[in-house]
């Protein structure tokens, strides 16, 4: 129950974490925030398209991510997402706890290793 | 192009979302799948595969699921947002958190069978006093409209009333009562009771109901039908009306006459007298004082055949009380300026004959008033009223301390969870949802502690009630768990709950995930403030304790002192025994020798050491006292309490006769008047001077004779009306001078006896005089304990509740100090290494505790000097603030608290020093 508990809340938090990280600096859409994450994980991460929106939608109903339709000339209209003021808060919260849970990660398999 | 809103809308198309919601989630997300096909396509896909790695990234049933778990929410969002965004949230899955709280107390049945049994007998105890005190200062009378019926009776004035009092309620004379009725206008009805125990036997040895004397107009006034036949009217209410009908109780009706039907019209023999039983009241009507029950109702007319002392027509015969409904557009302060108006005609026509000029001055300055009644007139609210207001505090207390138990053994508990809280939220659990899973525990406990405790309640105040009763005071309290009861008890838990659970779930959610993973738990800041309020918690449990268990010992002492005070006399094996001769139908000269042959008759028994008669048996609840002086030149005009006794009164007392005689043969009817008087009585009359030979009078009769007594004696002062009562002047005459002998007539016997084969020949012994006496028996220490049945009640509820809290108050400091030890094990293991002997660490860990205990006594023992001061009334032989109980109970919880922390100091100074430093 409580391992169950625990995979679940480690890859919605971790997720959730890594969403709130890339639109702390500006506003991005759907699509860039897949590709950069993408990208940035030299592909060892990847949220399609069925995985991503539920998650940027839970984010915004929990008040941590708002988005809003923005039209640039000669372009379709698209949905920015920027961070609320909890959401940064909660960005803040959960880096924080990710360090340490990396720390303790670490700490851990580094023992086996000694 | 490829449109794929086709595609998205057959998959979110079942979850009914708002449609703009809908609309937009479609755009982006097809617009997101175009740009994924012009990624694909740029990279070189064919337009086909670009389309079906597109379509096969929707990803089957993965999208709805995905939206399933984010947008309801949304969407109650929306809905709700009118209602308060966040409760519907917080409250949904509330189930499934108190089925999760149960499954975690299944997992751990010693902790939950302690916090639920300790939670029982805190709700237990509050809910059966709170149960008791409802019952009688809460509940209205059950009759219509009692708001509208009022006490009508005489104002409390500076000089008291003197006279006779022989009834429950003695507020009113008859004559008082009869003139009032027919002078007053402020109430459309009105009625007086007198209340006293009446002997059903009709020969032998009596047996003693609760008898009801009620005018006329009682039952209409009450508003009540009669279940069976018909109550008293104003027409069986005429003087002189002989023998007329009874009413009985339904409660009587079916304990005594087996609720038939064919009872009605049957006679009942009251005090030897035939009444015909005219009717049954109905169930639920017991009079107007809550806590007394009746079982026979009379006419007040009836009095004179069963009451010797000719009460209806002695106008110092206080017996009677009075009750009226008020006129429609009478205020209560408009009647009472109506009954201080007619008072004064009252009062000038009532005067005692009996009275002195002072006295009659006095008394015709009294005034009627009208209190209101609509909760009765109770003597058990004003005898257990505040008791039973201490009773509740104490056990209260109990409930609190019971509460920071469970508190600190929940925060025990949260830390060992510690870790799996801080990892659930750094991995994005909300700390709402822990609290309340935290919450649902408690919450589970609390509705279990409460259910037992409202089960336990039902029995508990069956025994308080049971425990108050005595055999003249049989306190009838209709008690049900009713909605008010069941309301106390929810109320009681929700608190419990909040007190014990909120404290650690909001503790454990304040973990900082950081640092609880950092530290692996130990020795981390949070935990420090953790420790801190479970220091909090014991210093709390342990003061609390202290004021408890000081109570307690007070009570205990007060009670102690009651049964050992010298009252004058030796209470052991001396029994009371009382005749009742009327239905000889003796004149005043039989009486009197009826009473000696009798007397002779006792003495004479095998085993009986002495005996004599007595008017008023000590503590026995009857008393009798004059306006007296000494010598015609005094001035001195006090009351001193009387008694009529026998020779040999003192020798079967124990009371030592300090100076002069003792009654004898001397002091017959006709010889000169003659008195024995107590040190008190010395003390306040003549202080200082020998008292043998001097003459004591009292008020003028009425036909101007100023009755004289020669003192011939001095004895031991001796307790008259109680225990608890200093001493008291009395003045003793002899019983073969009373002028006006009653048929009732008691006598005290010293023997060492069982009580059974004693009574047997007792009763033989009268039963040679006449059979047709009724017989009454009791042990005089029965009496006495009756009498102190306050002061028992608080005694044994208080020890029982003043253990209970030190029981608990052991919990408290052996949870933390263990705990302490246990976060400190490394520190503790780096001490040994470095040469501390276990000495040293027993020494260090005592400390510790000593600490928290010191400043908890600090604490108790202010808060126990000013609850000592609340309980200052009920207290006997003790200052509220008496230093030897209050040292013992600093003693006694120091030693248990002491002993708590000794068993894990112990463990500590066993810990294997290399193991301890290994662990980190």
């Amino acid at each position: 129950m409580v391992t169950r508990d625990l995979d679940r809340e480690l890859k919605k938090g971790s997720a959730e974490l890594l969403i709130l990280s890339l639109v702390e600096k500006r506003a991005r859409h759907g699509y860039e925030i897949g590709k950069l994450i993408d990208t940035r994980s030299g592909g060892a991460l990847r949220f399609n398209v069925a995985s991503l929106y539920p998650l940027l939608y839970r984010l915004e109903a929990k008040g941590l991510i708002e988005g809003r339709w923005v039209e640039r000339a000669s372009q379709r209209r698209r949905r920015y997402y920027r961070l609320t003021a909890d959401g940064r808060k909660a960005l803040r919260e959960r880096r924080g706890a990710w360090a340490a849970f990396v720390e303790a990660m670490q700490r851990i398999t580094e023992a086996e290793h000694a | 192009m490829h449109d794929w809103t086709q595609q998205i809308r057959r998959r979110i198309a079942g979850m009914s979302l708002d449609p703009a919601r809908e609309a937009a989630a479609v755009e982006e997300i097809s617009q997101h799948m175009d740009d994924r096909y012009e990624e694909l396509r740029a990279s070189g896909a064919s337009e086909d595969s670009a389309r079906r790695a597109v379509l096969s990234e929707l990803d089957g049933d993965a999208l709805t699921a995905g939206l399933r778990a984010s947008l309801p929410a949304a969407r109650e969002r929306a809905s709700l947002a009118a209602a308060g965004e966040r409760s519907a949230p917080f409250l949904s899955g509330l189930v499934s958190d108190l089925r999760h709280g149960l499954r975690l107390l299944r997992g751990d049945p010693v902790f939950a069978s302690v916090a639920i049994l300790s939670l029982a007998l805190g709700i237990g105890a509050n809910t059966a006093i709170f149960q008791l005190l409802d019952a009688v200062r809460l509940r209205t009378l059950p009759i219509p409209h009692p708001e509208e019926v009022y006490n009508i009776r005489t104002a409390r004035n500076p000089w008291g009333r003197t006279g006779h009092f022989s009834s429950y309620w003695s507020q009113l004379t008859n004559g008082i009562w009869e003139r009032m009725r027919d002078q007053q206008q402020a109430f459309s009805k009105v009625a007086a009771f007198g209340g006293q125990p009446l002997n059903l036997a009709p020969t032998g040895e009596a047996r003693y109901v609760e008898g009801l004397w009620v005018s006329g107009g009682f039952f209409d006034l009450a508003g009540v039908p009669p279940l069976r036949g018909r109550l008293i009217t104003p027409a069986d209410d005429v003087p002189g009306c002989g023998s007329p009908p009874a009413v009985v109780s339904e409660r009587f009706w079916r304990r005594e006459l087996g609720a038939r039907e064919s009872a009605i019209g049957e006679k009942l023999s009251v005090e030897g007298h035939p009444f015909e039983i005219a009717g049954v009241a109905p169930a639920r009507f017991f009079g107007f004082d809550v806590g007394r029950d009746f079982d026979v109702a009379l006419p007040i007319c009836a009095d004179p055949l069963i009451t010797d002392e000719a009460r209806v027509g002695g106008m110092d015969q206080w017996f009677l009380a009075a009750v009226g409904r008020l006129k429609p557009g009478w205020t209560p302060d408009r009647a009472n300026e109506h009954l201080k108006a007619i008072s004064r005609g009252i009062f000038e026509a009532t005067v005692p004959a009996s009275y002195d000029a002072v006295n009659e001055r006095h008394y015709r300055a009294f005034k009627l008033e009208a209190q209101p009644l609509s909760s009765g007139l109770s003597d058990l609210r004003d005898e257990y009223g505040s008791p039973l207001w201490l009773l509740l505090a104490i056990s209260a207390t109990v409930l609190l301390i019971a509460c920071a138990n469970l508190a600190n053994l929940l925060l025990a508990r949260a830390t060992a969870r510690q870790r799996e809280i801080a990892v659930r939220l750094a991995l994005g659990a909300s700390s709402r949802r822990l609290v309340r899973q935290l919450l649902a525990e408690s919450l589970v406990l609390a509705a279990l502690g409460a259910a037992a405790g409202v089960a336990l309640a039902q029995a508990l105040s069956r025994v308080l009630v049971t425990f108050v009763s005595t055999r003249d005071t049989r306190w009838f309290v209709a008690m049900r768990p009713d909605g008010r009861i069941l309301l106390f008890a929810a109320a009681l838990a929700t608190l419990t709950c909040v007190l014990f659970g909120l404290l650690p779930a909001l503790q454990a959610s304040r973990t900082q995930p950081i640092e609880a993973m950092k530290s692996g738990g130990r020795g981390s800041s949070s935990g420090g403030a953790r420790t801190a309020v479970r220091r909090a918690l014991v210093v709390a449990q342990v003061s609390l304790s202290l004021v408890l268990l000081f109570g307690a010992l007070l009570f205990v002492g007060t009670f102690r002192n009651l049964l050992s005070v010298d009252a004058g006399f030796r209470r052991d094996h001396l029994l009371v025994t009382e005749l009742n001769l009327s239905r000889l139908k003796p004149d005043v000269e039989q009486r009197l020798r009826l009473r000696r042959q009798i007397l002779e008759r006792l003495r004479a028994v095998p085993g009986v050491e002495a005996a004599a008669t007595v008017r008023i048996v000590p503590a026995g609840g009857n008393s009798w006292n004059e306006s007296i002086g000494v010598d015609d030149t005094s001035v001195a005009r006090e009351t001193a309490n009387f008694n009529r006794v026998s020779p040999g009164y003192f020798a079967t007392m124990g009371t030592p006769i300090l100076a002069g005689r003792d009654f004898d043969e001397r002091d017959r009817a006709g010889a000169e008047p003659v008195a024995i008087v107590t040190e008190k009585f010395v003390r306040q009359f003549l202080p200082g001077v020998n008292p043998i030979g001097r003459v004591l009078r009292q008020d003028a009769e009425p036909n101007g004779r100023v009755p004289r007594y020669r003192i011939v004696g001095l004895v031991k002062d001796s307790k008259y009306g109680d225990l608890r009562e200093d001493f008291t002047p009395i003045v003793f005459l002899p019983d073969a001078q009373d002028e006006k002998p009653r048929l009732l007539a008691a006598f005290v016997l010293r023997s060492r006896l069982p009580l059974g084969p004693l009574t047997a020949a007792l009763k033989g012994a009268v039963a040679e005089t006449s059979p047709e006496i009724g017989v009454d028996f009791r042990a005089f220490q029965d009496i006495l304990r009756d009498g102190l049945v306050r002061e028992r009640l608080l005694a044994t509820l208080a020890g029982f509740f003043g253990v209970l809290a030190a029981v608990l108050a052991m919990v408290g400091p052996y949870g933390v100090v263990s705990y302490m030890v246990e976060r400190r094990r490394n520190e503790i293991g780096v001490r040994m290494a470095i040469g501390a002997t276990r000495r040293d660490i027993v020494t260090m860990v005592l400390r510790e505790a000593a600490v928290l205990v010191g400043v908890g006594v600090a604490i108790g023992t202010a808060l126990a000097i000013l609850a000592g001061g609340a309980a200052k009334s009920m207290l006997f032989g003790l200052k509220p603030g008496d230093p030897a109980s209050l040292a013992l109970a600093v003693l006694a919880l120091s030693v248990v608290a002491a002993a708590a922390s000794v068993v894990p100091a112990r463990r500590a100074a066993t810990l294997d020093p290399v193991a301890a430093l290994r662990e980190d």
